[in-house]
């Protein structure tokens, strides 16, 4: 006998949320994460799920202002909140000095991790414009990277904070 | 080819190709598509590690509204030719590849697919596969290799025989195959050394640990075209695969790349695919399939846990005289774990007048393993660089000059019989000699150096690529080698040279296999080495086309030139014998639009060259706290040689993620298991390192050219694995003075081996008091 | 993810009234859901209904009084804990265990409330609190009550919540005087772990330098986060020396009955507690000015 509740399919729910300065409107399952709502909803794919318990750091995004996995999110919780994603981090077409350090620097290898850790830089420079290399460390240690050995992240963040890459 | 000209780009650090997409957020992996009318497919698997599977029965859940198919091992076309064998890396049967893909009458791990079902929504999938009743009747479970060879072990497979030189045995076995190669008498080698060493050790199943799990979409058309998007190491393996299991010819099957989120050699074998093709074909609609982190875990291919001992003899003056190695390594629940691996790269660095090593490859109820970065290398080398350091204490020589003194060279032999070329053994041991971090002091308390060398023999297989010149005088590449250590950007970096053409010029395209010549799996390190050769051919053979229009065009009524009549550089044709009459490329490549001579495609393919071996060697420190036996790396080196480095960006990407993943190895990661069952599927308990658990990844790339290809370039991605569990070990021995032989080298495992060794000494002091 | 109802009362009353209405449903609370929302995921636990008490003004309080002490409702996010001055001056090891908790991501999320009620024996946030004599508040329509944060734990995932009864926040009584305390948790890695074991060590100093009160609570080395009630009375009264803070350590080991797991073994657990209790009372000595190590 299963026991799942299959009267509940049908549920949704609204949500209002701000993302990457876009307003909208959502219709989503109660039970959708806001990874999820992101992804399927409105197709932002650059916000990736890669273990869906908080572990890895690939679904990380800012709300409101705040980095937070988004796997771990219900999207009704999002109601009313702005949310930033990788997408959004480029402005008017002018990447943001991160994404250029991630490229110059090789801080990328298959970019699956990538907007993870984009999102979890910005959100340190935005705390502490002057990162020694272990606050980057630690900054950066919600976020699992299997390709680079996270040197060239390092280095790259650490370039941006010292404005070597604007 | 060769080239006059000094490269404008190889060498160069040249940023990633492909990077851009990345940091956007637009590059398209296995999940991110979706199609019209897309069903979700998910996966029923066995909770239990070994067991007969007695019955299916799926009408609850075909009845459950939203469902649209389910299917089965009974879904599979019967199996005509069970010894065809695929792989690229690790080889399977067909029979045995269509009972990983789906159980059929046995589950034989955790986690093996039963049934599948494609459903509106995920959740009506997940609510369909509970209600999927199976009869199991539970197994004993063949837990590890060690269990699996005794004679007495419940049997996997009733008709595996082992695969031996001698004679074919009477009675079914886990053992799938013992291999045993080497040269010169090991019972001489022993009695003229002055110091023999034996020891044994033990590694773990790991996993490669890439961060995008499996993914792909699947849709079987109204004519019975079968399109596949998925995230693969190889699209013309996983179709010749998907080929073999349906009984699909190549043409009506097209397998397109997804960008792959980390593979490491888990990403070859088709495992979703088959399953999604089935349920679309069923459905009539695309399918979607995601393995969740738990599934990735259990159900994908990990790396082969193994048990090595490893006797080595050498003189006084520190020559070897033998090396021998017993390696046993668990397959998991089908044969093909990776002993050649293994076994070729256990002793290579080294040279003796004998060596031997025998090998098993043995089933168990584990997932089958798959191939992980050098596989078999890892494990071969925690082995032997241990028993080495051993060996060069006993004997009080210096763990670098021991090495130096053993380092093989051109000439010399592997143990598999291979006499090798060219190869950077010395020159790198010679790096490491003169680096600052060999030359700096370790100082402080509980503090240790290790060195260690790694090894891994270069694959070659087949690889193709054409290049197109655009009439406007650009040029593309079009491969259907899959991308994923950057060969894009070094793709282009060596056409460009070849070509002699600036690199905006020029742009790559992975394509599909139907639009795409055939090349084999993007492994082994083999893309950018035999690359190099396939766009050297098709580059000499559009500038021989090229030259052909040229020579065509330049010619008078009087004077009919020939190619050969023709020079080319920089992006110039002109005639060697009046080099006033010259043509730029874009003018040439302008022509073949007009006189009918069609476009210019030059493709090259190479199959054979002579393997570009990979030595790699690796330095660190570390200070273990002696009261919790927590191992913090304090510096890390990593040293290979990268034959000819296209891009320095890359090689050293490759060299310090692959260092990380041979950190994590030895200090972290493994499968825990409890009695089939495994207790870690989690990112949280399967300890992938963290930034804050490491330094920086110091990096010194030597270049011994290699022997063959057109530019001297070795494969980089497998070496940087290797060592770093051995130079662990060694550092560790030398901060804390406790020899570790398992693998991980957890803080626990630290912990109670200096407990044990404290212990030793009091007992020695006490008995040492009494007399 | 198994389909449930989700909603967000925005006042006490409103959410009181949803669980005396839940009808043998299963109603969730969720605060930071970093714990909850996988636990959902993966189906090991249920839920018919999840109740967000984020937007409840009382449950996400921060408040401090010299006399009244400290209270953290229950939805706090870890971050506002460890980043408040008063808390890092105050309750050292407090903020040590909100700063332990996951990673950034997590910590934006998580809260103290979450972490207890999830009754981990390896919540980092609960020494702490042990060692200041945390009460739990807690209410439901039947009303408000509150019992010592010690007591609130049954078992592992087990507290004395009925089902109707969510947890409001935990008071921490003011510090004594001249004390300070740190928690320390044994990992294999620097971070992203659950602790192998944990310890958060209270010392109050009198004018003399005798320790006046001890206090020492463990993290994932019994059933639930416990006290060390046979080490803090070695402590009590004594003059701290090393070979004192190591016959603590040996004391604390007396509180816990661990379990083998695939995060360690009974013995090396044990042996943890002797290491961590000694650090701790070290740290928390230093910052009184004595060095010990």
């Amino acid at each position: 006998m299963t026991t799942f509740p299959l009267d509940k399919l049908s549920l949704r729910t609204q949500v209002r949320m701000k993302v990457n300065g876009e307003p909208h409107v959502l219709l989503v399952k109660p039970w959708q994460t806001l990874l999820e709502a992101l992804r399927e909803e409105l197709g932002l794919t650059g916000t990736k799920e890669g273990c869906g318990n908080g572990n890895c750091g690939c679904c990380t995004i800012l709300m409101n202002g705040k980095t937070v996995n988004s796997c771990l999110v219900l999207a009704p919780e999002a109601d009313g909140a702005e949310i930033l994603t990788v997408e959004g981090l480029a402005q008017n077409g002018r990447l943001d000095p991160l994404q250029k350090a991630f490229i110059q620097y090789g801080a990328l290898q298959c970019g699956f991790c990538t907007p993870g850790f984009l999102l979890s830089a910005k959100y340190l420079l935005q705390e502490n414009p002057n990162p020694t290399e272990h606050q980057v460390r630690l900054a950066i240690a919600g976020n699992l990277c299997r390709c680079t050995g996270y040197d060239k992240i390092v280095r790259a963040i650490l370039a941006v904070a010292r404005g070597e890459v604007q | 080819m060769t080239t006059t000209t000094p490269f404008r780009y190889i060498g160069k650090p040249i940023p990633k190709a492909d990077a851009l997409e990345r940091v956007t957020g637009t590059a398209r992996f296995g999940a991110d598509l979706k199609l019209p009318g897309m069903l979700h497919g998910k996966v029923l698997r066995s909770p239990h590690p070994h067991a007969y599977i007695r019955r299916i029965d799926a009408s609850r859940a075909l009845a459950l509204e939203g469902v649209k198919a389910v299917v089965t091992a009974q879904d599979l076309p019967p199996l005509e030719d069970a010894r065809a064998a695929f792989g690229g890396e690790l080889m399977i049967d067909l029979d045995h590849l269509r009972r990983l893909t789906i159980a059929h009458e046995k589950a034989l791990f955790e986690g093996h697919a039963v049934a599948a079902v494609a459903a509106t929504s995920p959740e009506i999938a997940e609510a369909a596969l509970e209600l999927i009743q199976v009869d199991y009747e539970v197994l004993p479970v063949v837990e590890n290799a060690l269990d699996a060879m005794k004679p007495d072990a419940p049997l996997l497979h009733p008709n595996l025989y082992t695969r031996t030189l001698g004679e074919k045995p009477s009675k079914p076995s886990n053992i799938a195959t013992i291999v045993e190669v080497g040269f010169g008498d090991l019972e001489k080698a022993w009695a003229a050394a002055d110091v023999v060493v034996e020891q044994s050790f033990e590694t773990q199943m790991v996993h490669q640990g890439y961060l995008e799990p499996q993914a792909c979409v699947a849709w079987v058309d109204a004519d019975g075209r079968i399109h596949v998007w998925t995230t693969t190491q190889g699209t013309f393996n996983a179709q010749r695969m998907l080929s073999a299991l349906l009984k699909v010819p190549l043409h009506m099957l097209n397998v397109i790349p997804a960008e792959v989120g980390g593979a490491f050699g888990g990403k070859i074998y088709v495992i979703l695919e088959p399953l999604a093709i089935l349920l679309s074909r069923k459905a009539g609609r695309p399918v979607k399939m995601v393995m969740d982190r738990a599934e990735v875990f259990r159900a994908t291919g990990p790396a082969s846990p193994a048990y090595i001992t490893v006797k080595a003899g050498a003189k006084r003056d520190g020559t070897l005289t033998g090396l021998y190695a017993k390696i046993v390594m668990d397959a998991g629940a089908f044969p093909g774990a990776p002993v050649q691996g293994a076994t070729w790269c256990i002793f290579a660095p080294y040279k003796a007048p004998a060596m031997k090593v025998e090998a098993y490859d043995v089933v168990t109820n584990k997932p089958r393993v798959q191939a992980y970065r050098a596989p078999g290398a890892t494990a071969a080398a925690f082995a032997s660089e241990s028993t080495l350091d051993m060996l060069a204490e006993r004997l009080g020589l210096d763990p670098l000059e021991f090495r130096l003194r053993n380092a093989a060279q051109e000439g010399d032999q592997n143990v598999t019989g291979q006499t090798y070329g060219r190869i950077g053994v010395k020159a790198i041991l010679e790096a490491i000699r003169k680096h600052p971090h060999w030359n700096t002091p370790l100082q402080g308390k509980n503090r240790g150096r290790g060195l260690a060398m790694g090894a891994w023999m270069g694959a070659i297989l087949t690889s193709s690529s054409q290049v197109v010149v655009n009439v406007d005088g650009t040029v593309q590449i079009v491969t259907g080698q899959v991308d994923i250590t950057g060969t894009r950007t070094s793709m282009l970096q060596m056409v460009a040279d070849m070509l002699q053409l600036p690199l905006d010029h020029i742009s790559i395209r992975v394509g599909d296999t139907n639009c795409t010549p055939y090349t084999d799996l993007s492994a082994g390190s083999r893309t950018t080495f035999t690359q190099s050769a396939a766009l050297a051919r098709a580059c000499q053979s559009v500038i021989a086309q090229m030259k052909a229009q040229a020579a065509d065009a330049l010619s008078k009524p009087d004077r009919r030139l020939t190619p050969e009549d023709i020079e080319y550089a920089d992006g110039k044709f002109w005639v060697k014998s009046d080099p006033e009459q010259v043509l730029p490329w874009r003018q040439v490549a302008g022509l073949t639009r007009t006189r009918g001579t069609g476009p210019i495609v030059g493709t090259g393919t190479v199959t054979r060259l002579q393997p570009a071996n990979e030595f790699s060697a690796q330095l660190c420190d570390v200070e273990v706290d002696p009261e919790t036996g927590k191992v913090k790396i304090l510096r890390f080196t990593a040293f290979q040689d990268a034959g000819r480095v296209i891009n320095p960006i890359q090689v050293e990407g490759q060299m310090q993620g692959g260092a990380v993943q041979g950190i994590g190895w030895g200090l972290f990661e493994y499968y825990a298991w409890d009695k089939g069952k495994l207790r870690n599927p989690t990112l949280l308990d399967y300890r992938e390192p963290t930034a804050l658990d490491l330094p920086m990844i110091d990096t010194c790339i030597v270049e011994v050219p290699a022997p063959d290809g057109p530019l001297g370039v070795r494969g980089v991605g497998e070496p940087p694995i290797v060592p770093g569990p051995a130079a662990l070990a060694n550092a560790i021995y030398r901060a804390v003075g406790v020899r570790l032989t398992k693998l991980p080298m957890t803080p626990e495992t630290v912990f109670w081996a200096i407990q044990e060794k404290k212990q030793a000494e009091h007992l020695q002091a006490v008995a040492g008091d009494g007399a | 993810m198994r389909p449930f109802e989700y909603v967000a009362p925005k006042r006490l009353r409103e959410a009181y009234a949803i669980l005396a209405q839940a009808d043998g449903r299963t109603v969730r609370p969720l605060a930071g859901g970093t714990d909850l929302i996988d636990q959902l995921r993966v189906g090991r636990k249920r839920a018919d209904l999840v109740m967000d008490v984020k937007h409840i003004p009382e449950l996400m309080r921060l408040e401090w009084g010299p006399r009244k002490g400290l209270y953290i409702g229950a939805g706090v996010p870890c971050y506002r804990v460890y980043k408040d001055p008063v808390v890092a001056q105050h309750y050292p090891a407090i903020r040590d265990g909100a700063m332990l908790v996951g990673s950034w991501q997590i910590q934006h999320r998580a809260s103290l409330g979450g972490n207890i009620c999830n009754a981990a024996p390896s919540a980092d946030t609960v020494p702490p609190l042990l060692v200041y004599e945390a009460i739990a508040h807690i209410g439901g329509p039947r009303g408000e009550r509150e019992v010592p944060l010690e007591r609130f734990f049954t078992g592992p995932g087990q507290t004395v919540l009925a089902p109707d009864e969510i947890l409001l926040g935990v008071r921490v009584p003011p510090p004594p005087p001249r004390s300070s305390s740190h928690y320390l948790r044994f990992i294999p890695r620097e971070e992203m772990d659950i602790a192998v074991a944990g310890v958060a060590s209270l010392v109050a100093l009198d004018s003399r330098g005798v320790v006046a009160r001890a206090r020492i609570a463990l993290s994932a080395v019994a059933p639930t986060p416990v006290r060390a009630r046979d080490a803090e009375a070695v402590l009590e009264g004594q003059r701290p020396t090393p070979a004192l803070l190591v016959e603590a350590g040996e004391k604390a080991v007396l509180a816990t009955n661990p379990i083998t797991d695939v995060r360690g073994s009974i013995a090396y657990r044990k042996e943890l507690v002797k290491v961590l209790t000694r650090r701790t009372l070290s740290k928390a000595l230093a910052d009184l000015g004595i060095t010990l190590e």
